[in-house]
């Protein structure tokens, strides 16, 4: 080996690459140590000195200003502001950000200019370990095997695998009541709130839709009238956890186009009221609300993955992920003229699911 | 220029070092030693030799992040309320005053509004987990083109694709936690990600969720996930990362001096431990910068999670994007009734499938080199990328198979700032998904070996000097100049490829060898990976090229202007022992 | 220019600066003034004027419109990729003119499924003589009034109301296609969302009302005036306030901070590794007493 006499440490021949001989060039080894002017010149290590103190005294002085943004500047009802900015975000974080960058660069500089800089060298060792060490563990441990008999017993062996495998049962079936109860009847995902006769609202404010007053061309973001509930029509208070269930199963879209544009699908034909159509809002593929409407195409995309569908044409996929349309709600007019469902979906809502079909 | 290292001064003392009384420090150490023995392995350990390179310090980004995570992240625990209970909003911001959401979010909504330096930590600790990721990532690139992962590194290798792994589920469990529309939107998705899942997918889904989505358990649950179990597990992983990489000793680059039996750099104590603890301190600065200064997500824009409500540009965090784009790419209509149910391949593909695909394949890379090659040595020295233009080939088709997806995720964003249409865009990443890597690994591995060429060129040529010098019967050359014997030494360490080849079909009886067909499919994958590198000259070409270059030489050398070219460089400066560098 | 700036989170306080009762007197005075001097005159002949708008609406419909929406505005109903040339304008209202010319989307500089909105061609008075004689074609959403989009006339805390009110308006109605921060948004087929940024709201109430282009419309069936009034406060409250966490990457979600996390955070970190691990100056000196 070419570099043996630069090496401190005594080397395992072991090691010696098989083509060392054929290198085309012989290693000239390290090359040998320079000096910075740090270490040849006073001048220069008083002034390294003197640029890396200014440094960290900055970057005290900056921690000092972080201290005065924390008590100077309001937050709450009342920001301060700089420069259109929040003052006491924007200064906490620049002032916080300029002390320890300083500290970093400071002990980088240090590090660089004045920390001995020469290379050293340290030999590597094979990271198996020595072949007397390994017989002596492989003996160790057959010999612990032996003792333990475990091997010349196998009815005990294996009774013994066989208990601590079954105890897997426990620790899943202990998980049984992440969703306790009743709360795992899969069968509910197949219903949604809506009911025969329950009228459509406007999401948000709640307020129902007269079917006269929607134009061609609107879009209405509506919800079940049972979220909304008031003591006019009666509907009863929902929990806070159940409500946003029944939200993200009961959330629809209204549009209205003209009525020669819509292509009924069988069976549907009287689910509309004079153009005004109504879809699950909640998307096929994976559940996100849609509501990117074009009235001029009738189409209807997914913010999250792009599946867009078709209105006027029974809500088909005409791109994107999805692989259903979305499902239709039948609608009806009340004897005040107000949106009202004709029964719940015929089908469930949303992303789909392994026994979907057969619920 | 070979120095005897153990005679040139490793100190800057002026003084000689001698076994003088103790300092404080040898006092306390003394001390510590008395009580936890810890002299034996500190020996070795405080001056263990680190070698210095840029792309060694990639892993240590994601390192202090982590740091500055696990800081941030105990800050934020002391005011977030991981509950789903439903509230008022009564803060200080103005927008959602009077709006019912869970606590979770009213309780990040006042770490941003009421707690002074709050939002700032919010914004670092969301900063910090997107730099921790990325850095993850590019460390894992270093490694990978470097072959760094080579026996017998290979388990440290599988520990980083795992850190990785947790590192993406520790985010995606974080940025859901305040339970805003866009953390709800995604924990939506991920809702339909579990339904998916054929067979057990909706009970799984409502055991996640205790009961139908959205329910009142998730955040309680992500939350002790996010601080609890997926943290420990980090840090039971981060240290035995580090604890293979002390005992396996850093990779270096070839050079002069730089074999595989050793390792050249600086000594842990202090250059090293200064240069780490003062890059965490940068890493630590630069995260405090950008949250100070760059917004990112602002929940309060997005208001509470309804599950009716909405937005455009409604993405995952960077890391998630290219299974979402996988997602956004998969054509119309792949869903398929099988005995009444519903497979659902449009999100089983791109979501339960290729994710743990690219990741097992990730997983199995050195492996998979490993047998290819039947190279059992074990590799210190790294490899440049184009010294191994199969592997840095086969990267950077992973690489452009995983930037297209992310892309794709980012579809809508690329359609409004180019000007150009979801639809074009969609149609077109669903081909380049699949011609993108093919080509990328076609031209990267060409790329590889004409670097190679170019390598060899300069060993047996030299380098171009840019002079030209023109011949007495006019005819005008380049002249070449040798490199320093410093460089062709680098370039020439490294190993000749062996292309493995089958010991054929029957042993020495006649009998079929049992594993004839592996082993001849790994002469074919052998004979792949190699055939067309370009090796390193052998001595004797070397000779014969020096052999030629004097020649010519001497031929110039009777003319009247013998230009060396050596006066326009400083080849001649860096050559010589006695002036070893130019002071810039 | 005061870098610094002490303004108010509390909407009340944007209002209450010292200079708050002059400039209110003032400016009270100059519009009191300006009606009179507006609206004194033309008592008489309102008749007269309005007709003759309609007459010079005309004229410039004739020149400027009338190529795709036909002599009559009732539209040249030729299908082109699912859009027509140029839709019909009966009944389109007032608004819908004063909304389209008004942002210079019209006239359209070539058809489309995107109407951009660009410097206006026309000057108030010509746009109203415009509206004016689309208005006469069938009745039509009429220009609102200031009082329509304007949350000036409430008392406080009905203000905080509209205001949050309209917040949950604006995310179930309109962040689907113009996103969180009214940054706009990508639809189908190049088509998109334009940015709320900055737009009058005049304008958004008469976009609302009037749904154009691509956009469905929310007529006063759908979404009260009120409501639509609760969203411009809304997005203009939100475009009072401060930039609470820094510069706001363009408010387009998680892909532009993905971007910053990059180029950014790794970019600056990686620079650093590399100034880190670079050599530093040698010196040709050697040292004396090494």
């Amino acid at each position: 080996m070419s570099n043996d006499n630069h090496t401190p440490v005594k080397h395992d021949d072991s090691h010696v690459p098989v083509h060392a001989a054929a290198e085309p060039i012989a290693d000239p080894g390290l090359a040998p140590h320079t000096w910075r002017p740090t270490d040849v010149d006073p001048r220069a290590e008083k002034r390294a000195e003197r640029q890396i103190a200014a440094m960290f005294i900055a970057a005290m002085i900056s921690a000092v200003l972080f201290v005065v943004a924390y008590f100077s500047f309001e937050v709450g009802d009342n920001w301060d502001t700089f420069a259109g900015m929040g003052a006491s975000t924007v200064s906490l974080g620049v002032t916080l950000g300029i002390s320890l960058l300083l500290i970093g660069v400071g002990i980088i500089h240090l590090a660089r200019k004045l920390m001995a800089d020469a290379e050293m060298v340290e030999m590597r060792h094979p990271a198996a370990s020595p072949p007397e060490d390994r017989e002596a563990t492989l003996e160790a441990l057959n010999a612990g095997l032996d003792e333990a008999g475990i091997g010349r017993r196998p009815l005990v062996r294996n009774t013994m695998l066989g208990a601590v495998g079954v105890l897997g049962l426990p620790a899943v079936v202990l998980l049984r009541d992440l969703a306790p109860g009743s709360t795992l009847d899969i069968g509910k995902l197949a219903t949604t709130i809506w009911e025969p006769g329950m009228r459509l609202v406007r999401d948000v404010v709640g307020t129902p839709i007269l079917a006269s007053e929607i134009e061609v061309g609107d879009l209405i973001n509506a919800a079940p009238e049972a979220l909304f509930p008031t003591e006019e029509n009666g509907y009863p208070e929902l929990e806070a956890g159940d409500e946003q269930v029944q939200k993200a199963k009961g959330a629809i879209i209204v549009v209205r186009m003209d009525p020669d544009d819509i292509i009924a699908m069988t069976g549907r034909e009287k689910w509309t009221v004079d153009g005004i159509i109504c879809y699950s809002k909640i998307c096929t593929h994976v559940g996100c609300p849609i509501s990117l409407y074009e009235r001029t195409t009738h189409h209807v995309l997914c913010p999250c993955h792009q599946s867009t569908f078709d209105l006027a044409d029974s809500a088909k996929v005409i791109f994107g992920p999805a692989a259903r349309p979305l499902p239709q709600l039948p609608l009806a007019v009340d004897e005040e003229g107000h949106l009202v469902a004709q029964s719940d979906f015929n089908e469930p809502v949303g992303a789909s699911y392994w026994e979907r079909e057969k619920q | 220029m070979s120095v005897d290292t153990s005679k040139v001064a490793t100190s800057n003392r002026t003084t000689a070092a001698t076994t003088s009384k103790p300092g404080p420090a040898g006092s306390l150490a003394t001390c510590a030693d008395d009580r936890l023995g810890l002299a034996t392995v500190m020996k070795k350990n405080l001056r263990k030799v680190f070698p210095d390179h840029w792309s060694f310090m990639l892993g240590e980004i994601a390192l202090w992040s982590f740091v500055v995570l696990l800081l941030t992240g105990v800050f934020l625990t002391l005011w977030f309320n991981p509950s789903m209970g439903h509230v008022t909003y009564e803060g200080s911001y103005d927008q959602l005053r009077g709006i019912g959401m869970s606590e979770s979010m009213a309780s990040t909504l006042n770490i941003s509004f009421d707690v002074r330096g709050g939002l700032l930590m919010r914004q670092m600790h969301h900063w910090a987990a997107m730099i921790f990721i990325a850095s993850m990532m590019v460390h894992l690139l270093r490694v990978a083109f470097t072959g760094a992962y080579r026996k017998p590194r290979e388990l440290n290798w599988v520990i980083g694709c795992i850190l990785l792994l947790l590192g993406t589920l520790e985010g995606f469990t974080g940025y859901s936690l305040p339970d805003d529309l866009l953390s709800g939107t995604g924990v939506r998705a991920a809702d339909g990600f579990l339904k998916a899942s054929p067979v057990v997918g909706t009970y799984m889904s409502f055991l996640l969720f205790g009961g139908e989505f959205p329910g009142e358990s998730i955040i309680p649950r992500l939350y002790i996930v996010h601080v609890l179990l997926i943290p420990g597990i980090l840090l039971a992983l981060i240290a035995a990362h580090m604890l293979l990489l002390v005992y396996h000793k850093h990779t270096q680059w070839p050079g002069p001096g730089r074999t595989e039996q050793n390792v050249v750099g600086y000594p842990m104590l202090p250059v090293y431990a200064a240069k780490a603890g003062g890059f965490f301190f940068m890493v630590f600065g630069v995260i405090s910068l950008m949250g100070g200064l760059l917004s990112i997500n602002p929940v309060w824009k997005f208001g509470p999670y309804d599950p009716t409500k909405v937005t455009a540009g409604s993405q995952p965090d960077w890391y998630m994007g290219w299974p979402d784009g996988a997602l956004r790419i998969m054509p119309t209509g792949w869903e398929t009734v099988l005995f009444g149910y519903t497979i659902s391949w449009n999100v089983l593909i791109p979501i339960l499938l290729l994710p743990p695909l690219m990741l097992v394949i990730l997983i199995l890379l050195p492996f998979l080199e490993g047998w290819v090659t039947g190279d059992k040595r074990d590799h210190h020295l790294l490899q440049r990328p184009r010294n191994a233009p199969t592997r840095t080939a086969v990267m950077v088709a992973l690489m452009t198979f995983y930037g297209l997806l992310w892309a794709a995720g980012g579809n809508d964003i690329i359609a409004i700032k180019l000007h150009a249409s979801i639809n074009q865009i969609t149609y077109f990443m669903r081909v380049a998904v699949f011609l993108g890597p093919i080509l990328a690994f076609w031209i990267t591995r060409r790329w590889c070996i004409s670097l190679q060429r170019h390598d060899n060129d300069k060993l047996l040529h030299g380098y171009e000097t840019g002079v030209i010098t023109r011949s007495p019967d006019g005819q005008y050359a380049e002249r070449h100049l040798p490199i320093s014997t410093a460089a062709a030494y680098t370039l020439t360490a490294r190993d000749r490829d062996e292309v493995f080849t089958s010991q054929g079909d029957t042993d020495a009886a006649g009998v079929a060898s049992p594993n004839s067909r592996s082993e001849k499919l790994r002469a074919r994958l052998s004979t792949w990976m190699y055939v067309h590198n370009v090796q390193k000259p052998t001595a004797a070409e070397l000779e014969e090229a020096h052999h030629h270059a004097e020649h010519e030489a001497e031929l110039t050398s009777g003319l009247d202007h013998p230009v060396d070219g050596h006066q326009f460089d400083d080849h001649r400066l860096r050559d010589t022992d006695d002036v070893p560098l130019r002071d810039h | 220019m005061r870098v610094l700036n002490r303004t108010a989170g509390r909407l009340s306080r944007h209002r209450r600066g010292p200079l708050a009762g002059l400039a209110v007197l003032l400016l009270g005075l100059l519009i009191s003034g300006s009606l009179y001097t507006a609206f004194a005159p033309a008592q008489a002949n309102n008749q007269a004027s309005e007709t003759d708008q309609v007459a010079q609406g005309k004229e410039l419909f004739l020149a400027s419109c009338a190529f795709c929406h036909g002599k009559n505005g009732e539209g040249i109903p030729t299908v082109r990729d699912g859009y027509q040339l140029g839709p019909s304008l009966i009944g389109a209202g007032a608004a819908a003119v004063d909304f389209q010319v008004g942002t210079g989307r019209m006239p359209l500089a070539s058809p489309g499924a995107q109407a951009p909105r660009k410097p206006v061609a026309f000057n108030d008075e010509e746009t109203a003589a415009l509206a004016a004689f689309v208005a006469s074609l069938a009745p039509g959403p009429a220009v609102p009034n200031e009082s329509d989009y304007s949350i000036e006339g409430l008392s406080e805390t009905e203000r905080e109301e509209a205001i949050s009110r309209g917040g949950q308006i604006f995310l179930t109605n309109c962040t689907a296609c113009h996103n969180f921060n009214g940054s706009g948004g990508a639809m189908p087929r190049g088509g998109y969302a334009p940015s709320l940024h900055g737009v009058e709201g005049k304008y958004i109430f008469e976009a609302l009302l009037t749904g154009p282009q691509a956009m469905p419309n929310f007529s006063n069936g759908n979404l009260s005036p009120d409501e639509k009034r609760d969203v411009i406060a809304y997005l203009g409250s939100i475009e009072d306030n401060p930039e609470y966490a820094g510069f706001s990457l363009g408010g387009l979600g998680p892909v532009s901070e993905g971007l910053f996390a990059w180029l950014v955070g790794i970019g600056s970190l990686v620079g650093a590794a590399v100034w880190i691990a670079s050599h530093t100056t040698r010196s040709k000196k050697s040292k004396v007493n090494a």
